[in-house]
């Protein structure tokens, strides 16, 4: 672990760490990493205990691309471009609810790879909800009630805001592929401008999995089209990995305690019913399912 | 060469002799102009290894000057008013993270009701923030004062952010004679900036780590160390400025006639006015003094208490005030005096624009001496609100 990985203080199979050291492996550590108060800063940056080997920088909670945006122009005026690529390595509530600099950093299409680690909430504090958490998930401010069964709300499509921006490089990925990661941010730092790949991480703590259940969850994920795995270039869409005989999606529900509350009431079987649809939409939107 | 010009061409012209090398902002009035002047000399070619950016607000403008002075640039911002507290967040980061950030802050009230006009609420909002503050009489000075802000703020004693504070409207968008610097003489003045420690992948280091109570402490303390030694930085870089330029502007504090009984105190372009107001009040035989105070952060409270302590009276003249308490420039004051004798009245005018007319100052400043004048709220009338 050159780049990455000494003392941090990650739970034991946490999808983060796998996702940043393929991140910085695939740059070869020669990249200025910015990171936004969360998960992957908590376990990596406190004082004395710094566990990078590439310069590094938390500033705030919601201002990491525009940050990434500076180092970049500073690199440009100094001449030192050469010097490697800036990444933001946030999580997804600092990239899709609080981190609106986000667009700024696409509009103006700064030199940066913007990498959201999604694991789907705010999980650094216990798991409150944020705009990546899925449809009918418990969590912290969105709890399973009476009346209410979690997030209502969709999950927003980051993918599309990216792409809407007329962002180079869009893709998805997860941290149960390591090799995809790998070439998505090489690939990534081949083209100039404002690049953004989300990677599905899955969370021990927050999802309530078994540690040993993380790759199995994590390729669930990808298994019932409920993550779908894409890749575009210039807008178009250049690869998806396809799936054979897509699970359905209980199969991924069943194994974690927040959609525990699906499987206990009448309600939840018609939340569960919404998320297949929403699993056949991806499937179909992006031509997953592998012909027999 | 000396040449009739705006305030706002004064700084820009004078950022450009610093040779920054990332300059990002967002248009706000009474600012916009400040920067349209440093778009235009980026378009023509005439800002070398400088990258300018159009930010999407002023916090994202904040924030990418934060990632390029970490990455070793010297960088410039202006901003005002709801601009400056919505850059609050990343400005006070910034300062715990010691990146040398030149602002110029052209103060403006603050919303609500929404006034584009000038008092000094919006920096008065930022004094906890570990920003050096130096507020300019005129545009003479806003123009000398930027490269003096990027030699103190890189000064490795200090490596603090700098705020220069110039009114709105009184001073941006007046037109005055300004002798505009030369290159040479900048570059004589101001090296490159060369920071001890900055991101890059040849030595990486960690910036804006955590800090658990164990540690937090030790870092805001370093922060008060730096403001005391940037005292001592900024007297010598006044006095070697005042050397090269031929332009004596005074250290923290600039006194006209100090062995009066009386004296008002203020700061900015208010001051300008004031020196003719003392003058007359002096002709009709009136003891009285000024007190321009050019730094309010660090605050220059022992040299306050040197040349004001046996002093009988002194009026402060506020334009903000902290709502529930009174006057900002008093309460500091007030603090620096502890322990002598001088009364002090306070006054708070102007705020939002309103207008600080000759005579009605010179008659408060009179009344005062005399003592039929009491501290509080001058040049406003009652009138009846929703809420009242």
């Amino acid at each position: 672990m050159r780049f990455f990985g000494r003392g941090h203080g990650a739970c034991p199979g946490c999808g983060l760490t796998i996702a940043v050291r393929n991140v910085l492996e695939a740059l070869e550590g020669k990249c200025f990493v910015v990171n936004p108060t969360g998960c992957l800063e908590i376990i990596s940056s406190q004082y004395g205990r710094n566990a990078w080997g590439v310069p590094y920088i938390h500033s705030l909670f919601d201002n990491a691309a525009a940050v990434a945006c500076g180092i970049s122009e500073a690199l440009k005026a100094l001449g030192r471009e050469d010097e490697g690529k800036v990444v933001v390595l946030a999580g997804d509530g600092a990239t899709a609810d609080i981190g609106l600099t986000l667009h700024g950093m696409f509009d103006r299409n700064h030199d940066v790879i913007y990498i959201c680690l999604d694991n789907e909430a705010y999980q650094n504090t216990g798991h409150q909800q944020s705009a990546l958490t899925p449809f009918g998930e418990a969590t912290t401010t969105t709890p399973a009630g009476k009346v209410l069964f979690g997030k209502m709300g969709r999950k927003k499509d980051m993918v599309a805001i990216a792409l809407a921006h007329g962002s180079p490089y869009v893709a998805t990925s997860s941290a149960v592929l390591p090799a995809d990661i790998r070439r998505k941010v090489k690939k990534a730092s081949n083209i100039e401008g404002a690049k953004y790949i989300q990677i599905h991480c899955p969370c021990v703590t927050g999802w309530g999995i078994d540690g040993k259940d993380v790759v199995k969850v994590g390729n669930l994920a990808i298994e019932t089209a409920l993550y779908p795995i894409v890749e575009f270039e210039n807008g178009k869409l250049i690869t998806v990995r396809k799936v054979r005989d897509r699970k359905p999606v209980e199969e991924y529900l069943k194994l974690q305690r927040r959609f525990r509350h699906l499987f206990t009431s009448p309600e939840g079987k018609k939340i569960i019913a919404e998320i297949q649809r929403i699993a056949d939409e991806n499937a179909l939107k992006y031509g997953i399912d592998l012909k027999k | 060469m000396k040449k009739v010009v705006r305030g706002f061409y004064s700084v820009a012209y004078s950022v450009k002799l610093c040779r920054p090398n990332v300059i990002c902002a967002y248009p706000i009035t009474p600012q916009t102009e400040i920067v349209e002047n440093l778009a235009t000399m980026y378009a023509n070619g005439e800002l070398e290894n400088c990258r300018y950016i159009t930010a999407e607000s002023e916090f994202a403008a904040a924030s990418i000057l934060v990632g390029a002075s970490a990455a070793g640039a010297r960088t410039f911002t202006a901003t005002c008013s709801q601009g400056l507290i919505l850059m609050s967040e990343v400005l006070f980061n910034a300062a715990g993270m010691r990146l040398p950030i030149v602002i110029v802050n052209t103060n403006r009230a603050l919303s609500a009701p929404l006034s584009i006009w000038n008092d000094l609420q919006d920096s008065m909002a930022l004094r906890d923030a570990g920003i050096v503050q130096v507020y300019v009489e005129n545009n003479q000075e806003a123009h000398d004062m930027v490269p003096q802000a990027y030699r103190i703020a890189e000064d490795k004693r200090v490596m603090l952010p700098f705020m220069i504070c110039m009114d709105g409207f009184k001073l941006t968008h007046a037109y005055e004679p300004v002798d505009l610097l030369e290159q040479d003489v900048v570059d004589s003045f101001l090296p490159p900036y060369r920071p001890e420690v900055y991101l890059t992948t040849k030595k990486p280091l960690a910036f804006g780590c955590y800090a658990p109570p164990h540690v937090y402490m030790e870092f805001r303390v370093a922060m008060q160390r730096a403001m005391e030694r940037a005292k001592d930085v900024m007297e010598k870089v006044f006095k070697e400025w005042a050397e090269i330029s031929g332009r004596d502007w005074g250290g923290h504090l600039e006194i006209v006639y100090p062995d009066s009984k009386n004296f008002v105190i203020a700061m900015g372009s208010l001051v300008g006015l004031l020196r003719k107001v003392v003058d007359e009040l002096r002709s009709e035989g009136f003891s009285i003094g000024l007190v321009k105070l050019r730094t309010f952060r660090p605050f220059p409270a022992e040299e306050l208490r040197k040349n004001l302590g046996s002093a009988e009276k002194i009026i402060v003249i506020d334009r903000s005030f902290s709502c529930g308490y009174e006057g900002n420039l008093s309460i500091e004051l007030k603090s620096a005096l502890y322990g002598t004798n001088p009364e002090v009245i306070s006054f708070i005018l102007g705020l939002g624009g309103r207008d600080i007319p000759k005579d009605f100052i010179k008659e408060l400043l009179r009344n005062s001496i005399l003592g039929r004048e009491k501290s509080g709220f001058k040049g406003f009338k009652e009138f009846e609100e929703v809420i009242p």
